[in-house]
């Protein structure tokens, strides 16, 4: 039943995003790639990381999507794409030295698991772990990191 | 853990399913000879709400909605934060509610800053 699944949720992956590059239309090559989103997170849950699941649907599919399908607003005339031809060979060319280096990077990884099963929950033991035992401060300071974030954005975006 | 989220694959299968099944069933009934399925203009119209658009719906927006997405994205991360807090608030009791406010305290710095330099404000 996993196994089943995990391969419903790869074709998922893989058919969304060969999509996002495919699709000349880049609002709805945006959508695919909230699809891309929502299969990964459903990648975490069978890996038994419900944070990181919620953390994926919260901060990609809420926040990340929110900002390029905002991007793709406030561009004029970008719906249809930049006519892509002038780099069509250049990226292809990037695209397969990636390929090649992703490729020889896994391949040659020895990926070891660890002895013991995955927890069962994981957000009761974050919780207890950032705000009960000692973590307390590197919180305080994420959230000073937070700040600096908003009195940031609002000094570069301000209307001069 | 899996069983729980079990019931968000559920609700994922019928909401897959009635999203395919809704369209189809005005065919299924023509089919059956239900219904005599003749098209005229105003069955053909997009059954949306309010008026009908003049000229290009895709126009360019304002560029301040981008404060509100940036401003939105760090209120997301916030919720991050909240979320194992909120999870156990029971078991972390006074000392994790402080921590909390704590955190909440410096974040509504920079939204108060925000409010006040007029960024949340329409011009």
């Amino acid at each position: 039943m996993l196994d089943l699944i995990f391969y419903l949720l790869a074709v998922i992956a893989l058919a969304a995003s060969i999509a996002v590059i495919m699709v000349r239309d880049i609002f709805r090559a945006a959508l695919c790639l909230i699809m891309l989103f929502m299969s990964v997170a459903g990648f975490f849950l069978l890996l038994h990381a419900d944070f990181l699941a919620i953390v994926q649907v919260l901060i990609y599919v809420g926040a990340i999507s929110i900002l390029i399908i905002v991007a793709i607003m406030l561009t004029r005339d970008a719906r249809h794409g930049l006519p892509l031809d002038n780099y069509k060979y250049w990226a292809g060319a990037v695209g397969l030295l990636l390929l090649i280096a992703l490729a020889y990077g896994i391949l040659n990884t020895t990926f070891t698991l660890p002895g013991t099963a995955p927890l069962e929950q994981t957000i009761q033991p974050i919780g207890q772990q950032l705000f009960g035992n000692g973590y307390v401060l590197p919180v305080e300071i994420a959230a000073v990191l937070l700040l600096s974030a908003i009195l940031g954005a609002i000094a570069v975006l301000r209307d001069k | 853990m899996l069983e729980q989220f079990g019931y968000v694959g559920i609700f994922l299968l019928i909401a897959t399913g009635f999203t395919v099944l809704i369209p189809l069933l005005p065919k299924l009934f023509k089919l059956m000879g239900l219904i005599p399925g003749k098209k005229t203009a105003a069955k053909l119209v997009q059954y949306e709400c309010g008026m009908q658009t003049i000229g290009k719906t895709w126009v360019q927006f304002n560029f301040r909605y981008y404060y509100f997405a940036v401003l939105f994205v760090l209120l997301d991360m916030l919720t991050i934060f909240l979320y194992p807090w909120a999870v156990n608030i029971k078991d972390l009791g006074v000392g994790g509610l402080v921590a909390v406010g704590i955190f909440l305290v410096i974040l509504a710095v920079g939204y108060i800053y925000a409010w006040r330099k007029g960024a949340l404000q329409w011009k």
